[in-house]
């Protein structure tokens, strides 16, 4: 039950979903008060296998198969926070959170305001989103507007295997609810996940990443969409266009301060998502950046997006989710001002 | 027009009736003030005790009749009154210990009042100088949770909580309440914690005040069967007990509670009461229930009955009962003076305690906002300077 990580996994590729997985080991072994719940995370490990083992190394009671009931299961991960507990919440898909919605967003955010401090609520909520898969529909959303829209959560979202590994123990550690958002088309993406890392020496949790460093415009992703980017910025590169790309990581808060900076020296910002780019996360960094980079701007900023549709048969969801093509459409419309 | 899926509701009497349906109603003093025995729910009580609990009666309607008087004198946004649910509150109330942890509604101030809640900190949420103001883990007693029914599933996931602890059956056992009403239970929220508690055999009373009434909606909006035996669906047993009985509520809650701690399960208590007042203080009832049904319920009052079988026992005497109205007289008075001292909260503390650990964007906007409004305090300038 206690085997060590790197001995189960040592320091290399490791599958998005994997690494999601020896993080949570990692704070299940730490804390004995690290729970697991929701649909089919036990025997099965999850439908997408990213608690595959918990349930046998920590038992029923630690990795918890939960009635099929998403309100019921938030509810109840508040009620085991009020008690000490620190329950991570799997959501299946993102489209069943909405069932939930009333949990997190009435008492979840609230109760530490509420309680004027006395009461902590540290559970996860963790949320594969997006699409990118040929899901039918409710299974290819993102619906983190909904929820850095609601005060007293921290919404993040993670683009790959290091920063999930790393990210889903710092929001296990949070003393607030968190809403941890899983680009579920990147589960399967290797990549190198150093787990001999102290924990001091990580990135914070709420810190923007630039991932790609670069000179001529700023573009603003997260999640799924940061690999999107970066495919962008090597085809641009080959036309001489330098995009400084940069993963979010963090929705709320926000970390403004690496986004001024870059758009100060940039002069043009791009920013990608998944989601509708009506009233989308997009408008929020479009007006901030306006606010602090008015006079350094050589256009508007622009954003590129799902479009304000619901999300469509998944035959189409190639024209719906923003690709390589229609982001360096936007890159080019920052030059034609 | 007559559609098949709306049926006549019953008529007051019959509504007044709790056993029209062959329900037995768990009751061990009558509404004359008669002690009756139950085979099942033996109750043995000192004179001492039966005294404190009419004193929890009386002082807790008094608390609610000051806080309605400062409602209409508008020192309160508004106030729900618990007239006629005392005795389900106050008897559900004193049986709970130290261990167990209360998830009430809004209503609950009975309830309060046992868990040792400030009454002045209930008052304090109404007049809107805080979402409530007492910490729930010193009293045994969560926040009021206004959105119908999302404290039941805190309840039962804190009771899987306690299950986790290893504590059942041992002398740190708890349990968990959760309160709510008829209205409440065609909430989802509900029905989910039925299951969740089901399955997981959580150590949790679920605790149904009937009073009849959610809002203007009589109790055949919401179930067509008797509320408690609905838990039978859910596997677990489910009671009915006269709510108005503070003798039946201690007993039956009581026994629920050491059910739980001990490892077998939860159980739905629906005690059966009235609502004697409005819903809150802005709800007109001369809308939508009759007069008479009323005056049929104030012959079940949860008060009187003690009275009267304390008088009829020679239990008390007049001195008791006018030293315990002068003590209910001063409790209110010494209330009302601290209602109305209640500081209103600083403007920047809105900022605070929205998340636990430090949020730049709070920083900011508290900051934003500070230096706004101390854009007030500087020098005037008047007009002819200006000019």
């Amino acid at each position: 039950m206690t085997r060590s990580t790197a001995q189960a996994q040592p320091a290399g590729n490791l599958p998005l979903a994997k690494a999601l997985n020896e993080g949570m080991r990692k704070a299940m072994e730490n804390d004995p008060k690290v729970l697991v719940m929701g649909e089919d995370v036990g025997k099965l490990g999850g439908v997408f296998r990213v608690t595959d083992g918990l349930q046998k190394d920590f038992g029923e009671e630690r990795v918890i198969d939960t009635p099929l009931a998403e309100s019921g299961i938030v509810g109840t991960a508040i009620g085991l926070a009020l008690r000490g507990y620190r329950p991570v919440v799997e959501i299946q898909f993102d489209g069943f959170v909405f069932p939930a919605a009333d949990q997190i967003i009435t008492q979840l955010a609230k109760m530490h305001m509420r309680s004027l401090g006395a009461l902590q609520l540290p559970v996860v909520i963790r949320i594969p989103c997006g699409g990118g898969i040929g899901a039918v529909e409710h299974h290819s959303e993102s619906p983190e507007n909904y929820f850095t829209h609601t005060a007293g959560l921290r919404v993040v979202a993670c683009s790959n295997s290091a920063d999930a590994y790393t990210m889903i123990q710092q929001s296990i550690a949070s003393p607030d609810p968190v809403i941890f958002f899983e680009p579920k088309r990147r589960y399967w993406d290797k990549a190198p996940v150093d787990v001999e890392a102290a924990p001091a020496d990580w990135r914070p949790l709420h810190d923007a990443h630039v991932v790609n460093p670069g000179e001529h415009v700023t573009v603003l992703a997260y999640g799924p969409s940061v690999k999107t980017c970066l495919e962008a910025a090597a085809a641009a590169a080959e036309e001489g266009r330098s995009l400084e790309v940069i993963d979010l990581r963090s929705l709320n808060p926000l970390d403004i301060d690496t986004v001024t900076e870059s758009v100060n020296r940039t002069g043009r910002c791009v920013v990608v998502h998944e989601a509708p780019v009506f009233s989308g996360y997009g408008a929020e960094l479009a007006a901030r950046i306006t606010e602090r980079c008015f006079y350094r701007l050589e256009s508007p900023v622009l954003r590129v997006g799902g479009f304000s549709t619901p999300y469509p048969p998944s035959r189409l969801e190639d024209h719906y989710l923003p690709d390589l093509d229609r982001i360096l459409d936007a890159v080019d419309r920052t030059f034609a001002w | 027009m007559t559609i098949d899926s709306v049926r006549g509701a019953p008529d007051t009497p019959e509504l007044a009736q709790p056993d029209r349906d062959g329900t037995e109603l768990i009751q061990l003093l009558t509404p004359e003030g008669e002690r009756v025995e139950h085979p099942d729910y033996p109750l043995d009580l000192t004179p001492d005790e039966i005294r404190g609990l009419y004193r929890d009666l009386v002082i807790t309607r008094r608390i609610d009749l000051e806080a309605v008087a400062l409602t209409r004198q508008g020192e309160l946004g508004i106030w729900a009154s618990l007239l006629g649910q005392e005795a389900a509150q106050i008897g559900s109330g004193r049986a709970l210990t130290a261990n167990d942890m209360v998830f009430p509604t809004y209503r609950e101030h009975g309830v309060a009042w046992c868990r040792e809640v400030e009454p002045l900190n209930l008052l304090g949420l109404f007049r809107g100088v805080n979402h409530g103001g007492w910490d729930p883990a010193e009293h045994g007693f969560h926040l009021y949770t206004i959105v119908i029914g999302s404290q039941t599933l805190h309840a039962t996931g804190y009771a899987m909580g306690i299950q986790r602890d290893g504590v059942l059956g041992t002398d740190k056992a708890g349990a968990t309440i959760a309160y709510f009403g008829d209205g409440a239970t065609s909430q989802g929220d509900v029905n989910e914690s039925f299951v969740f508690a089901s399955v997981f055999n959580a150590p949790v009373v679920f605790f149904c005040q009937n009073n009849q009434w959610a809002i203007s909606e009589p109790l055949e909006k919401q179930s067509r069967i008797p509320l408690y035996k609905r838990a039978q669906g859910y596997g677990f047993p489910g009671l009915r007990v006269d709510g108005n009985d503070v003798f039946a509520c201690l007993a039956v809650t009581r026994k629920a509670l050491e059910a739980a701690r001990t490892g077998q399960g939860p159980t739905l208590v629906e005690a059966y009461t009235y609502r004697m007042g409005a819903h809150t203080t802005t709800d007109d009832p001369t809308r939508y229930r009759l007069k008479a049904e009323e005056e049929a319920w104030k012959l079940k009052d949860p008060i009187e009955r003690v009275k009267a079988y304390l008088v009829r026992n020679e239990m008390a005497d007049t001195a008791f009962f006018d030293d315990l109205d002068a003590e209910a007289k001063k409790f209110a008075t010494e209330l009302r003076k601290a209602c109305l001292a209640l500081p209103d909260p600083q403007p920047l503390a809105m900022f605070e305690n929205v998340y636990a650990d430090k949020h730049p964007l709070m920083t900011e906007e508290q900051e934003q906002f500070a230096a706004y409004l101390a854009s007030f305090e500087g020098p005037v300038v008047s007009e002819g300077a200006a000019s």
